[in-house]
């Protein structure tokens, strides 16, 4: 078969690979600005036409990951010379690091707002597939009264713009004092996931033949045995798929961990670009605020790509 | 091993009723199939047995005692199904290990090593114990199957079309190994099929279910040979018996609208008054013969030569008519020929219900 190929074969596959190349370059373009900037020296980071060739610095991250303040006179040499090598890069930028009266290095905002983050988006993605996937197993294998209905209201909570709801949201979280927690938000998330993962789990619950687990039944297993031992690894590729969903949802949320929260449990997102506002803004250091952002879901998804590419498949072949 | 009992059991999904009024005796030990065609509800039956489907009305008795509340878990039954029986993460050993091990009734671990190893030795599997099922052929996927309810030793051995799924040659050498399986066991089976031939060579009894309900139970040669009604004498046996509409007039079979006829001797067994009532005749192609002076003449519409023997399709008018004849027989199609029929092997059915004459009186 592949020895035999037409010349229009060839033309079409050639297009095809000019066309995945467009398309990637378009989708990696942003991915490179932001990593190219976030290594750049400050002076370079806005000029036209855009610097390609440079020097890659670390001082954004170090500038990212501290409190600095701007240097009113320059350090001494000793000064200088007694520094640590990060402690030199800014010093290079015209600013030093805030330390506090027994000379600790005070922190910005940055790492916390990105443990934040991590808890919030893991704990409610865990919630939400770990809900979905009972949930769809339930409507999956057993008759449940009013299905198709109950189905639909679970769908029907996706079906307005979720801002429309945000200021009865933010009254009945203050009322009760969840604004600004990390408990707000893991429910807000969980419940804003919850649908889209009971309707995919359905899915793969639904191509499960229940064969299997009727198997494990008879043989002496109870429902919860059969379900763990049986269902679960053949739902995997399932979860995976709907664990990265859910997770890149609230990861990347922006409009209510904005509205929700202001300082202790407040998330990456709103929090990156409200540095923009801080003083002249340092696009290197934002860009490296987002750099860093963006690792655990390249992560994340890369761990599980096997597991994905099925999964997208999975719904599309039928037995 | 058990003895099974299904009184008057009735199961409805909905607004579709699967089985009305069961009642089924199988006795202990026994080979019993449960014949019928797709959707007549041999599996829903199978599944009521196994616990995995509650009776809408009705009650199961496994060894006398009314399993109702027993979940399926805990009636201690095997099943080995078409397809999808076996754990696709697993290897063979772990499958056959699986049914060993659940809290309620965990076997140590030499006892499990043990019969997983004789389970396979009876089954020939030994060498695809450390293969993962997704590696099996169909008939050694089947195998392993029947190994997993093996091991466990069940009260009774339930089997929802365990051969369907595979070649022809297959199914033939698993259909004699299941058998001689059984008969060493000494074990109760309920084997449920949609072929009349497994059903004919495997069962001591056979049950033939249609839309829901159980037509005719009996041992497959009272099946056979002394169907109940039509629906029985058109399943069982390939080509199924040939029912001809006719009349009976003076110890002959005339068969109307045609007008041929046939000598009928066996009036004593009717019961009599049959004469000139409307009747379905049922005779199986084998004793249909041909012969130079038979009493009717036919063409040959149709010749299929199976080897050991030739069905011939015979006209007459424009009724269609199969003879099983010696392969030696030479025909051609078209060619006229006469035919007889054996008189004492004709089954009587009455045309209305459709009912054996013998059965209804």
């Amino acid at each position: 078969m592949a020895a035999v190929r037409t010349s229009s074969e060839i033309g079409f596959n050639r297009v095809a690979i000019v066309a995945v190349l467009v398309v990637t370059i378009i989708f990696l373009a942003p991915i490179y600005w932001i990593a190219s900037t976030a290594f750049k020296p400050r002076n370079l980071a806005t000029t036209i036409p855009p610097t390609v060739v440079f020097q890659p610095e670390i001082s954004p991250f170090v500038k990212l990951f501290t409190k600095r303040s701007q240097l009113r006179s320059p350090p001494t040499p000793e000064e200088y010379a007694a520094a640590p090598w990060w402690e030199r890069v800014v010093f290079n930028g015209g600013e030093k690091i805030v330390r506090d009266g027994k000379g600790r290095v005070q922190w910005s905002g940055y790492p916390s707002r990105f443990m934040n983050s991590l808890i919030v988006a893991i704990t409610s993605t865990i919630l939400a597939v770990g809900m979905g996937t009972f949930t769809a197993y339930g409507f999956s294998r057993f008759r449940v009264k009013g299905e198709a209905d109950l189905l639909f209201f679970i769908l029907s909570t996706r079906m307005l713009p979720p801002v429309v709801v945000a200021i009865p949201m933010f009254l009945m979280y203050r009322a009760v004092g969840l604004n600004d927690s990390h408990l707000g938000l893991i429910i807000l998330y969980t419940a804003f996931n919850l649908s889209f993962s009971v309707w995919l789990m359905k899915g793969f619950m639904d191509e499960i033949p229940k064969e299997y687990e009727e198997a494990a039944l008879v043989d002496g297993y109870t429902r919860m045995e059969a379900f763990f031992k049986i269902v679960l690894p053949e739902a995997a590729t399932g979860i995976a798929a709907t664990a990265v969903f859910c997770f890149i949802t609230a990861w990347n949320e922006y409009a209510f961990a904005l509205i929700m929260t202001n300082r202790r449990a407040q998330t990456a997102p709103p929090f990156i670009p409200s540095q923009v506002g801080a003083g002249l803004p340092d696009w290197t250091v934002i860009a490296a605020g987002t750099f860093l952002f963006l690792l655990p879901v390249a992560i994340f998804t890369f761990l599980l790509r096997n597991h994905l590419l099925r999964g997208m498949s999975f719904g599309a072949i039928r037995k | 091993m058990a003895h099974i009992q299904l009184k008057n059991v009735s199961k409805k999904f909905g607004n579709h009723t699967a089985l009305t009024g069961l009642d089924l005796d199988i006795a202990d030990g026994e080979f019993f199939v449960l014949l019928g065609e797709t959707g007549a509800g041999k599996t829903t039956t199978l599944r009521m047995i196994a616990g995995l489907e509650k009776p809408t009305e009705g009650q199961v008795f496994i060894d006398g005692v009314d399993v109702a509340d027993w979940g399926a878990a805990e009636r201690d039954v095997a099943l080995v199904l078409q397809q999808y029986s076996l754990y696709p993460r697993y290897t063979v050993r772990e499958n056959l290990e699986f049914p060993l091990k659940p809290k309620i009734r965990r076997l140590p671990d030499a006892e499990i090593k043990d019969r997983v190893d004789r389970a396979a030795r009876t089954l020939r599997i030994e060498h695809l114990l450390d293969r993962k099922t997704d590696r099996l052929s169909g008939g050694e996927m089947q195998r392993v199957s029947i190994g997993r309810a093996i091991v466990r030793k069940p009260r009774v051995f339930l089997m929802d079309e365990p051969l369907s799924a595979l070649d022809a040659k297959l199914r033939e050498a698993l259909r004699t190994e299941l058998k001689n399986l059984q008969m060493q066991l000494g074990a109760t089976f309920l084997f449920v099929t949609h072929d009349q031939i497994e059903a004919m060579s495997m069962g001591d009894k056979v049950g033939v279910l249609n839309h829901g309900r159980i037509v005719q139970t009996g041992t497959p040669h009272e099946i056979y040979n002394n169907p109940r009604d039509t629906y029985v004498a058109s399943f069982v046996g390939s080509p199924p018996m040939n029912l001809i509409d006719g009349r009976l007039v003076d110890g002959r079979a005339v068969m109307a609208p045609l007008n041929f006829e046939l000598p009928f001797s066996g009036g004593a067994k009717t019961g009599g008054a049959t004469d000139g009532r409307p009747l379905v005749f049922g005779i199986r192609p084998e004793d249909v013969y041909l012969e130079t002076g038979a009493p009717v003449e036919a063409r040959v519409h149709d010749v299929e030569n199976h080897g050991v023997e030739k069905i011939l399709t015979l006209r007459v008018g424009d009724t269609m008519l199969r003879a099983t004849v010696p392969a030696r027989t030479d025909v051609e199609i078209e060619q006229p020929v006469r035919f007889a029929w054996n008189p004492d092997k004709v089954v009587l059915f009455d045309k209305g219900s459709g009912v054996s004459l013998r059965h209804a009186g």
